[in-house]
């Protein structure tokens, strides 16, 4: 159990660190247009910073934990389809397509009884999103579409959906720019109040019911044997009397009502209502979350912490080391590196550990090469 | 107008099939245009693909050398004023500013190549990690960068094809088409032609595709697979290269952050419309380029008479999600008669280094 855990841990660990290292030379390297001359300390005041605005204050932790609530969600999501051998690069979509339909429920019930405006906006989040992840299975099992393809053009169709609503049917009238009416009743009440702005809602409790129901889903429910068992051979779950077509529109289906329930969260609890222009990178995000929690969702959830405090720790790095925040995406994106090129890690931190990666994903690749639909 | 328009619903389709062939002679020219990164990706992905290797990193690719490619020709040119040539109106900045393009989409494509071919990654992480990074380093620096708001380094100038040539009638938007464009989308036509001839009759061609189908039949013959798959994976690097090049180069002149917009998503679909090879994928581009311009032309000239106030109605975000609800159709509906290379998303090890 101790040498699992190690395993689970060491490499993750060891790309992240890798990754800062990388980061810190990256910094140096563009210190100059940051600055106007090379500042060799750029990197620990930046450090510092991300640190500061996401662990070292009560506000920081509060943003921490309400940043990593959704990307905890859609990092289940990404995860649940590679343990089914898919590639969910849909949570964007998804999260988008439900946050629009809590927007719409919440503006409907805005002057209902919370008690009966959070729980409806939160089941059209995740019905918005289960027809969302429904649409590439679908493709999938029938039509052999490859979801990867197909989640990405409807990431696409669904920011043009969001502005189709908001600046059309939704809008707020009399608003200045378009943006849909407030949720009132069905805003998700505080629980975390530091009296700073910083305000802790309700919903980042979700994660603390929804991880342990995927634990039990996938490692203890005979539906997520079948899920695993297609993921690592198709064929083999077929021999045995499983139907991975069902299997693989019922897992990208349930990430759709993770990443739906996600976006539901962001605007019942966060913003109140939905702008045209709502951007979000959640959905490669995720990936990253999954990948760092190899796809178990209680590793993801130490995945969505890191990337959420690397998302709160932001703002304040963009204001006292004047560096912008997109450098984030500049981290996150080395650790993915470092985390598929596990053999520098390894080299680096002399890790002997064998056989760490999320195996289902060989299936993933071969299937896009297959182009084919499953058993 | 006449006899078929005057029924309804029939008259109206027989309006939008007339509308459209209006639209796709007199855009003839933005459409090959819009073309272009869609084809150079594909041409980048059958590289990939047809050896063995899958690379959905094709949009990262393009939008790293589309930065790279605005920003050296914007400090060339701020470095060295020349006046524009009589070849596009090339200057040095611009010429420089391909070659850093070029030089991006090779070192990305390294990248890919050596996770899914050595490190034996896997193949879609690989590409996704080069989307990901892409999309971080150039909005960072982007951000950096236009602190200092920089000038441009100029674009090229699309070729003036003589008017008498324009004006036949019937045929003269075919010349219009292939011949106002600048020198990147001009190149599209030749490269595909040239690489579906090396593809299908060289040596090259012949070693690529059987790396692609059955890498251990290809290496008991004595073809290098690891060899093969490095170097196509990393010259089809030039190609994402090149269509990055097109974005701030040829059509206009600015770069901005995620500016590639899923072409290099579509162009894979291309690919597998066209069937793998370079001229197919070359026509199918141009569908989904025609799906891009239909949008605008319905929002800049209107069909006249019911179908126009029909359209009118549509909101316009049905038109900009086209190109990519016409992508899923087509992957959709094509897929299972569409037969990949057979070894496509498999690493490849050697029985024996001995």
């Amino acid at each position: 159990m101790i040498a699992s855990l190690r395993k689970q841990v060491l490499l993750p660990a060891g790309a992240v660190v890798l990754a800062l290292l990388v980061g810190a030379v990256a910094l140096v390297a563009s210190s100059p247009l940051v600055k106007g001359y090379v500042d060799l300390f750029l990197p620990l005041a930046t450090y510092v910073a991300l640190v500061q605005g996401s662990l070292l204050s009560i506000n920081g932790l509060v943003d921490t934990i309400v940043n990593a609530t959704p990307l905890i969600l859609v990092g289940l999501a990404v995860g649940l389809g590679f343990k089914a051998g898919l590639f969910n690069i849909g949570g964007q979509g998804q999260f988008l397509m439900g946050a629009v339909a809590s927007a719409a429920a919440g503006a409907a019930l805005s002057q209902s009884s919370p008690v009966i405006a959070i729980p409806l906006a939160l089941l059209a989040g995740m019905a918005a999103g289960a027809l969302y992840g429904f649409i590439p299975g679908f493709l999938k099992a029938f039509t052999g579409a490859h979801e990867v393809v197909t989640t990405i053009m409807l990431n696409y169709v669904a920011i043009y959906v969001v502005a189709y609503l908001i600046t059309g049917p939704l809008r707020q009238a009399g608003a200045s720019f378009a943006v849909s009416p407030d949720v009132g009743a069905a805003r998700l009440p505080a629980i975390l109040n530091v009296g700073t702005g910083h305000v802790g809602h309700v919903g980042i409790l979700i994660p603390l019911l929804v991880v342990p129901a995927m634990w039990w889903l996938l490692y203890r429910s005979t539906i997520g044997f079948e899920i695993r068992t297609v993921g690592a051979n198709p064929d083999a779950a077929l021999y045995a009397g499983m139907r991975p077509r069902r299997l693989v529109v019922l897992a990208l289906t349930l990430g759709g009502v993770l990443a739906g329930l996600a976006g539901a969260v962001e605007i019942l609890g966060v913003s109140g209502n939905m702008p045209a222009a709502y951007s979000t990178n959640i959905g490669f995000d995720a990936i990253t979350v999954a990948l760092l929690g190899r796809a178990n969702p209680v590793g993801i959830v130490f995945g969505g912490l890191l990337l959420g405090a690397m998302r709160a720790g932001a703002p304040l790095m963009e204001t006292v080391a004047d560096v912008p925040r997109q450098m984030v995406d500049v981290l996150q994106g080395i650790i993915l590196f470092f985390l598929a090129a596990d053999v520098v890690v390894r080299r680096v931190f002399r890790i002997r550990a064998a056989g760490v990666g999320v195996d289902e994903l060989q299936t993933v690749t071969r299937s896009y090469g297959g182009q084919t639909t499953p058993p | 107008m006449g006899f078929p328009f005057d029924i309804p619903v029939l008259g109206l389709i027989f309006q939008l099939v007339a509308y459209s062939v209006l639209v796709v002679t007199s855009n003839s020219t933005i459409i090959l245009a819009l073309a272009t990164p869609i084809a150079l990706g594909a041409m980048c992905g059958m590289m990939n693909e047809r050896s063995g290797v899958v690379n959905i990193g094709i949009e990262g690719m393009m939008l790293a050398s589309a930065f790279t490619g605005w920003y050296v020709a914007s400090l060339v040119g701020q470095a060295v004023h020349a006046d524009p040539s009589f070849f596009f109106g090339a200057t040095p900045a611009i010429v420089i500013g391909v070659l850093a393009a070029l030089l991006t989409g090779l070192l990305f494509s390294a990248v890919h190549a050596w996770l899914s071919i050595s490190v034996r990654a896997d193949q879609i992480i690989s590409g996704t990690i080069i989307n990901i990074v892409a999309f971080g380093v150039t909005g960072y620096l982007n951000i950096l960068i236009s602190k200092h708001s920089p000038e441009t380094g100029g674009k090229f100038v699309p070729f003036a094809p003589p008017e008498a040539l324009i004006d036949i009638p019937v045929v003269g938007w075919i010349f219009r088409m292939f011949l106002q464009q600048g020198p990147i989308t001009m190149s599209v036509i030749v490269l595909a032609i040239v690489l579906q001839i090396l593809l299908l009759r060289s040596r090259w061609g012949l070693r690529t595709r059987a790396v692609g189908e059955h890498p251990k039949a290809a290496e008991t013959v004595g073809i290098d697979v690891i060899r093969l798959r490095y170097r196509n994976v990393i010259l089809g690097g030039l190609f994402a290269g090149l269509a990055g090049a097109w974005f701030t180069l040829d059509y206009g002149n600015s770069f901005q952050p995620g500016m590639t917009n899923g072409r290099g998503f579509i162009a894979l679909a291309a690919l597998i419309f066209g069937r793998w090879h370079p001229i197919g994928a070359v026509a199918a581009s141009l569908l989904f380029a025609s799906a891009l311009s239909l949008g605008t032309a319905i929002r800049t000239t209107p069909p006249i008479g019911d179908l126009g106030s029909i359209l009118g109605s549509i909101p316009e975000q049905v038109f900009a999600a086209l190109p990519y609800v016409v992508t899923i159709v087509v992957l959709a509906g094509v897929v299972g008669r569409s037969v990949p290379p057979a070894a496509v998303g498999r690493p490849y090890k050697r029985e024996s280094t001995a």
